[in-house]
């Protein structure tokens, strides 16, 4: 049975400075104009009046460069042209008051790095490292459309706490064995009941006007789609940068690579995107999405149709709304869904 | 701005129907507040989609670039200094194009609906190349003080300019959306993504960052119009402007050059004047 826990806001401080003890802790932090995930320094508490995050938690556990391994090219020595391992931290490690659909974004990107044959030890490391606790969405902004995506702005999926804000209170409900642990080192251990959240979860939905429209899209063959006639009009304003990739919380492609420094080198992974040429340069010279149509249709088929036809799992995307508001040319995700769900329909 | 689109509209139709050119350049509705998107419009039907307000902030002249077609392009004053600027450059030729001429009182800023930065110190709202216009040329904005915030920093010791920038540039992820919004920046590889060699580390690593927008503004050196689309595209609000404005003050200076006003002359870094003022060049 799930476990209720009422937070007194008074005792909320003294959670997180308890939790700070065994576990490393990220939250929002304001910075200029917006809010950022950042890794809380002692004494610091995460801001949780923001709507949400510029860019997603994501680089809690997929940091945006990240070192791999070390090398030396010097002959001289006995490991030369050996990958050493990088030491990581991968001690406990917890999230606090993220969104519940950058959570979900988690356990979407979690079916790329951890199939049956492949298991990704940075990503996966890092993501068993981590407890989750989430803050459900009162204010859900304009660009928000999470209820159309299988989340919501009270959604579990890949939460281990979910918080609820209720006044002087935190309702808190501990999902997993993780969440409960993390809750017992907070010290929180006020029972509580989660009667006022039905209401607050009804009314933060009812605020979510906005909406993605992909119930046609299985049904269509993917050539059909993909040979749609749309693409180069929806592209045309696409300036081909990273920042829908970037802000994207289920985007996770990455680029490997060496940074070398005279004889010792680094083997990075760095964040990469769709959106550019290079993403897809071959060795040869060949580039099989040289242009541009091909790169801004690949984005939008990997969310809304290949992830989809692959894994029965819903579209890869949460209704963040990331990419909708950060666009500098406003390609909107809504927008290209219902482009692509109308052509459907009419065939 | 409502005289404006409906002589937008009816030249474009105009243009497209009686197949003086093949597609028109210019904006469409956002779906965002306080923003416009770019659009190619290639039937008449089409036309209708147009709109022209203060949210056209984005420089058409990028989506330039090769094209071959014969295209109609909607220029304000800075669109219209960055397509003398292609023409210069071999990017599009000037018989390809048909020039909306817009004269612009400013776009607003995408955050907070102010008038953009670059607005309040420009000093060529009018179009300086065009084929038709679609409204009477405003008067242009006179006593501005176009550098006050780049010397501001020249005024700075080495530490604080180092602060300075480090701080301004912490923010970054290198998505390129400046350098992918600016239309100076059509390098078929640029030095970032080159690998043979390689020029700059791919990571997050501040060094590289900063080398990034440093290498980019120098490319930019006599180039830049101040037209604000890198500001505008970045989604973290980086005042990349900065820098581009200190080299285009020093060309101000050193050469008494503004780019882009004349197909006439070639921009300073791409000639040789024997009374150029550096020495080392002599």
């Amino acid at each position: 049975m799930m476990k209720v826990i009422n937070i007194d806001k008074q005792k909320w401080a003294g959670g997180v400075e308890s939790l700070s003890k065994s576990y490393r802790l990220f939250g929002p932090m304001k910075e200029d104009d917006s809010h950022n995930f950042k890794e809380l320094k002692k004494g610091e508490l995460p801001d949780l009046a923001y709507g949400n995050t510029k860019l997603s938690p994501k680089s809690t556990v997929f940091p945006p460069s990240e070192a791999m391994f070390t090398y030396t090219l010097d002959e001289s020595k006995p490991d030369h042209h050996i990958l050493q391992d990088v030491k990581k931290d991968y001690s406990p490690r917890a999230v606090l008051g993220m969104r519940p659909c950058d959570a979900k974004a988690v356990s979407l990107v979690r079916m790329n790095f951890d199939t049956p044959e492949y298991r990704d030890p940075y990503w996966m490391d890092a993501y068993e490292a981590t407890t989750f606790v989430g803050l459900a969405c009162d204010a859900p902004c304009s660009t928000c459309f999470c209820t159309s995506t299988g989340c919501g702005p009270f959604n579990e999926e890949g939460l281990d706490v979910l918080l609820v804000d209720n006044g002087n209170a935190y309702i808190a409900k501990a999902l997993t064995e993780k969440g409960e642990k993390l809750l017992a080192a907070a010290g929180f251990a006020d029972k509580g009941d989660d009667a006022a959240v039905a209401t607050k979860k009804a009314a933060a939905e009812a605020k979510i006007t906005a909406k993605i429209e992909t119930d046609k899209l299985s049904e269509k063959v993917i050539m059909d789609l993909y040979d749609a006639p749309f693409w180069a009009d929806i592209a045309f304003s696409c300036i081909n940068c990273c920042t829908c990739t970037y802000a994207c919380p289920t985007c996770w492609c990455f680029d490997i690579q060496d940074e070398n420094k005279g004889n010792e080198g680094v083997r990075m992974r760095n964040w990469d995107s769709c959106m550019t040429p290079l993403f897809t340069m071959h060795g040869s010279g060949h580039n099989p999405r040289d242009k541009k149509p091909q790169r801004v249709r690949q984005r939008f088929m990997h969310k809304l149709k290949y992830f989809v036809d692959k894994y029965q799992k819903g579209i890869m995307c949460v209704g963040c709304g990331r990419c909708v508001q950060q666009c500098p040319v406003n390609i909107d995700i809504r927008t290209v869904s219902k482009t692509m769900n109308d052509y459907v329909a009419k065939c | 701005m409502d005289a404006y689109i409906t002589k937008i509209k009816a030249i474009s139709e105009r243009l497209l129907k009686d197949g003086t050119v093949e597609a028109v350049i210019g904006f469409r509705e956002g779906t965002m507040p306080m923003m416009s998107e770019p659009c190619f419009i290639k039937s008449s039907d089409d036309v209708k989609d147009l709109v022209w307000n203060a949210n056209c902030r984005i420089n058409l002249a990028n989506y330039l670039t090769n094209r071959k077609e014969k295209i109609a392009i909607v220029a304000k004053g800075c669109d219209s200094r960055n397509i003398v600027n292609h023409i210069i450059e071999n990017k599009i030729k000037r018989d390809q194009l048909f020039i909306i001429g817009v004269p612009c009182k400013g776009m607003n800023d995408k955050n907070t609906g102010a008038l953009q930065d670059n607005c309040g110190t420009c000093t060529h709202r009018n179009p300086v190349i065009y084929d038709e216009l679609v409204g009477d040329l405003v008067v242009e904005q006179t006593g501005v003080d176009k550098y006050a915030d780049v010397k501001k920093v020249e005024a700075m010791s080495t530490d604080e300019k180092w602060a300075f920038f480090e701080d301004m540039y912490s923010t970054c992820t290198r998505c390129y959306a400046c350098r992918n919004a600016c239309p100076l920046c059509y390098c078929p590889t640029c030095f970032v993504d080159e690998s043979k060699p390689q020029w700059v580390g791919k990571a997050t690593d501040p060094i590289d960052v900063r080398t990034y927008h440093f290498l980019r503004a120098y490319h930019c050196a006599g180039r830049c119009t101040d037209c604000g689309s890198c500001e505008a595209a970045c989604p973290q609000n980086i005042k990349v402007r900065q820098l581009t404005k200190k080299l285009e003050k020093d060309c101000a200076e050193l050469f008494g050059w503004e780019a882009g006003l004349t197909l006439d002359k070639r921009p300073p870094l791409d000639t040789f004047n024997v009374d150029d003022p550096n020495d080392f060049i002599k």
